[in-house]
This record gives C-alpha cells, structure tokens and sequence, in this order.
C-alpha cells in the first residue's frame, strides 16, 4: 500500500465564541458619522442582545479552527452510498452568483424575469430528454418533496378517470422515504420484498397488483445499486390493471443517457439536482426534487408553470386539472441555476459518461474487495455496491468497527446499515470523479482494515485513534440527547 | 454479537420478523427476540401504539430505533391493543437487557387465538436462525 493518507497532526481546540468574547474588543471600526446624533425613542430600545466582543483574529481563528475540524468533497474521498454524485464545481457557484440571478426577485414581474425564467423553462426541457420523459415541474424543494408530488400527480390522474385506488407497492429496496410519502399522500404502502438477485420479480408484482392499487413506487437503480432488470415486465403488470409507475430518480447519474425512463414504462419520476446534477448535498444544500411526467400526467403538473410564447416566457396558473402550487415560490432556484450550469458544461457526450465512469469505479471496488468482504449480490452493479460484515463477525468485528478505523486512513466511512435488507451492510459509492489512484488506496486502506479485524480486533474497537475526537458514545447521545446549548 | 447457542430463545411463539408471541390467560404479550435486540444493537428508542388501537396480523404496530437503523415491528397476533408497556419510554434498553419480560411491547387481545398457533415454535425459530447466518 502507498503511504496513508491519514496521519497523526496538531489539531487545535476552540471554543464557543461566547468563551472566546472580552468585554471591549472589537474587530470592526465604523465609519465617522456623517449626522447630529439623535436620542433614540425608548419604545423601541432595549437591552442590547447578547453577543461576545471579538476581535478580528478571534473570528478569523475561530472559523479556520473549526473548518479544520471537518472533513468534505474538498479535503479528500467520501464513498457514501446512496449520496451519490459529490461533485460541485466552483464555476456553478460563480455563476450562481451572478448579479441577474443573486438579485432576482420572486416577486418581479415576468417581463423583467426573462433570464431567470428562461433558464428554468431550458433546464426543464434538459431534465425531459436526460429522462426520456415528455415534462418537468422545478417546483418540489428537495427528493421527498418531489415523491409527495409524484404521489399527487397519480391520485389527480385515478381521480379523474372516476376511481378510487387505496394502495401502493414499495419494494424492500426503495427508498426510505418512499412509503412516508405515499402515505402521507393517503395511501397505504404495501411492502414487496425482492428476490435471492437483490432486484423484483414479476410474479412477487403481480401477486400484488390489483384494481385498488394506484402503483408502485420503485427505485430504480435500487438502493441496493442493482438496477430493476425486470421493469418494463412490471410496468405491464401495473399498467394492465390500470396503475401506474412512479420512479425514484435519485439514483439517476447510473444511467444518464443510456436508459430512458419513459421507454422502459415510468409515467413519473423525479430526480434529485443535489444527488444527480452536482449540486450541493446535505448541509450545503438546500435541495431541488423536479418531476418529470409522461404525457398523460402532464395537466396535472403544479402551477405555476412556465411557459413560452413567441420567445417571451410567462408564468401561468392556467391549468385547471392542476394539483396545485407546491410552495410559496416557484422551487430553490440557486439550485438549478447550478444544475443548469452543469448540465451545459458536460453536454450529452460527457453526461453519460460520467455515468458510465460512475458505475465503472463502483464495479472495480466490488471485484477488488469482495474477496475480503462478504458480497450479498454478486453481481455487476450500477453506481454503488453493497458489502456486509458477515466474513468479520468470527472476530466479533462489526461494520460500524471497520469504518471508524477506516477513519484513520483518510478516508470518510461510506454508508453503513443501509439499506436494511442487508444486515450489516457497507454500501460504497465512489462516483465518477475519483481518480484510480484515490480508489486503488481507498481499496488497499480497507484491506489493511480487515486484515486488522484479524489480528487485532481490538485496535478497530477502539478506533478512530487518530481523529480529534475518538469513539464517541452515540448511545448515550440518542438516549439523552443535549438539545441545548 | 451473540452467536446461536448464545441467544435466550425461551419455548413461546415466534414470528419471521423476530417478534415473540406468548399467551398470558386470555391476552397474548408481544416483544421482539434476543436475535432481534442483538442484531438491532443498543436501542434508543421505542414507539409504540395507543390502548384501544386493533391491528390485523402482519401489520406494522411501532417502530424500533437502535443506534444503527430504525425497524418496522409487525405485529405477530391480530387484534385489540390493551396495554403498552410504559417503562420503554424512558428505558428502552430494557428491550436489550430483557427482551422476555421486562422488555415486552404490548398485550394484544387475540381476534382468532389460531394465528398464535401458525407461528413458529421454538424449535422452528432455532432452525430458521441457523439458516439465515
């Protein structure tokens, strides 16, 4: 193995700028006044709130300190699974911040919103031919929001032809998510497992299929990084009984211009511009979950939508089977402004590639580790795969063990636990943009992990050993969490 | 991680899912086995559902949140919920400690006593876990 990348080093403490703050610093001088002062109206003056007195280098300190803390996209490999894409390029952010786009207001009228509106109804119609599907709404904040919308947009649809339908399908292999919003929607998940090939078979569909079932909620590639080979046999089963198929799209940098979802029998589908399209994930968020519709589904869309008249766009609420307006404005629009960006700086050629190297580099991690670590499905996978600790558990070593050591050697721990239908599962997603270099370490680190896990189960016991701060006692923190500071 | 001949595995009835059925006189009590709170790890927390609340079998009664995941618990007997045991809101490691007794779920007043029949002895549910590891 090359040399770590983890390594022993100073890290310094910090504490709460209210520790930090003295009476009388300051870090900022104020400009001379330029007016007579003036007593202020006591109705509207208080005591002042309570902020520390810092001086610049307190602050400057104090942020460098805790950002060395962390651990990000910019500072090394996270291979979590079902994260997918990490990739956020620095020129979406200073596009983004364009004076046009960063001073738009929701509120402007749309002669005076041409950019920002054209830039949506263009992002709509790249979401459309990516997807294979005939429209887009941009409305939906994040994933769950978009699934809530797919599941309205399927009972708009039973509603209109006159039907009532109570239940829905969702595999073992979806989504967590995906039965809360189904039910939030009123309607009953119906659990199906997959089969021995981690994927659904057409009988399990079927047996399940009835006229008082609206669909099916399927993710696809699935969370076990399998994709749903026996989909379009499904989506017959569904659509003869009159339901309809909803596809979780969050895996979808797998598949980006290779497989259109439209073809293969889904009516709708929403995507994640955080997980697919290189927007920020998680903490840097916020999200965007757009849905994309077949075209019997396309009335029903939320309003406002954009449309666009002799090249003048307009927002329009005229669509009278509409499930409505999903939020205040119209969707996280810095959002897309960056998936925009991206899907123009890669172009058609270039996405699908990304998603052919995503799935490449999740291949060669399974063939190289599975010797080590026990592989439930062998088979290829998309984006991701999924290990367990089944080879481990001799030495009484759990997951949770191997990756707090993998910590130690640089890396982040993938995705542990998740998704359930794999007790003890390691789910690693290395995506597209890391080097072979970066995943050949990444391989050799976990194989000295689990040579470890051998000779000396009670080192990964204990570890991290080289983090600021070592095992940390999450028992006790979920039992009697500190909800105050 | 207990293995096999490690696990209490105490002669009531068992659901696939890992849930415990036992009839108490004319109730049925129901929790989770020592396979299920040992492959679970440490639990932080337990939801359970209300007195008065019924169930058909095989539906979903409460959830179980471990450090590592948070798992459906499907319910092994139809029926009337009668009571839930409220020492697991504020300990819910007694479902680790003591899976049998004190760490039980509910008491379920049984719809048809012979769903408690159509699950597994204990013998069965020894079989069925060396099968899954």
């Amino acid at each position: 193995m090359k040399e770590s990348l983890g390594t022993t080093g100073l890290i310094l403490n910090e504490p709460l700028l209210w520790e930090k703050g003295k009476s009388g610093r300051c870090g900022i001088s104020l400009p001379r006044h330029d007016v007579d002062p003036a007593p202020l109206d006591k109705d509207l003056t208080t005591e002042g709130p309570d902020l520390p007195d810092l001086s610049e280098v307190d602050v400057v300190r104090h942020y460098t300190r805790l950002s060395q803390w962390n651990f990000g996209v910019d500072s090394g490999m996270y291979p979590l699974g079902s994260c997918t894409m990490k990739y956020n390029p620095k020129i979406n952010e200073k596009l983004a911040n364009l004076k046009g786009f960063s001073g738009a207001h929701p509120l402007l009228p749309a002669h005076l919103s041409q950019g920002v509106l054209k830039l949506m109804f263009e992002l709509e119609q790249f979401l459309a031919e990516i997807t294979g599907m005939d429209a887009v709404t941009l409305q939906p904040a994040a994933g769950a929001h978009g699934e809530l919308t797919g599941m309205m947009l399927i009972h708009a649809y039973h509603k209109k032809k006159g039907g009532h339908r109570s239940k829905i399908i969702v595999p073992d292999t979806a989504h967590g998510t995906n039965p809360a919003s189904a039910a939030l929607c009123g309607y009953r998940p119906v659990p199906v497992r997959s089969n021995e090939q981690g994927i659904l078979s057409t009988g399990a569909v079927a047996e399940l299929m009835d006229e008082d079932t609206a669909g099916i909620m399927v993710t696809n590639p699935n969370t076990l990084g399998l994709f749903e080979e026996n989909i379009k046999k499904i989506a017959e089963i569904v659509h003869s009984k009159g339901g309809l198929v909803y596809c979780d799209g969050a895996n979808m940098n797998a598949v980006m211009g290779i497989v259109s979802m439209g073809e293969i029998g889904v009516d709708v589908l929403h995507l994640n511009l955080h997980k697919t399209f290189s927007t920020p994930h998680g903490g840097g968020g916020p999200g965007s979950g757009p849905v994309c519709v077949r075209k019997h589904l396309i009335p029903f869309l939320p309003v406002p939508r954009i449309i666009e008249k002799n090249g003048a766009y307009a927002l329009s609420s005229e669509f009278p089977e509409s499930i409505g307006k999903l939020q205040a404005f119209y969707g996280n629009f810095g959002v897309m402004i960056k998936a925009y960006c991206y899907i123009r700086s890669m172009g058609p050629v270039n996405l699908r590639k990304a998603s052919q190297l995503a799935v490449l580099n999740a291949n060669y991690i399974k063939e190289n580790l599975k010797k080590v670590f026990h592989l439930p499905y062998d088979r290829n996978c998309m984006h991701e795969c999924v290990f367990s600790d089944k080879f481990q558990n001799a030495y009484k070593i759990t997951t949770l063990d191997m990756v707090k050591r993998l910590m130690d050697y640089g890396f982040h721990p993938p995705t542990i636990y998740f998704p359930l239908v794999v007790s003890g599962a390691m789910m690693i997603e290395p995506t597209e943009t890391e080097s072979k270099e970066t995943i050949d370490l990444f391989i050799d680190s976990l194989k000295a992990v689990a040579n470890e896990a051998k000779e000396n189960p009670d080192l990964l016991r204990q570890a991290p050993g080289r983090c600021k701060v070592t095992r940390l006692d999450e028992v006790s923190a979920a039992r009697h969490p500190c909800l105050a500071g | 991680m207990k293995g096999i001949d490690q696990l209490i595995i105490p002669d009531v009835r068992y659901a696939p899912d890992h849930e415990w059925a036992r009839l108490e006189g004319d109730r049925v009590r129901v929790g989770i086995s020592d396979y299920a709170q040992d492959q679970l790890g440490d639990i932080v927390y337990v939801e359970l559902p209300r007195v008065g609340d019924t169930f058909e079998r095989g539906e979903v009664f409460g959830t179980v949140e471990s450090v590592k995941a948070v798992s459906e618990l499907y319910i092994p007997v139809g029926g009337e919920i009668l009571a839930v045991n409220p020492a697991l809101e504020g300990s819910p490691e007694l479902v680790n400690t003591d899976p049998y007794h004190e760490g039980w779920m509910i008491d379920v007043k049984p719809g048809d006593l012979k769903e408690l029949d159509a699950l597994m002895s204990q013998n069965a549910y020894v079989r069925m876990l060396k099968g899954l590891d």
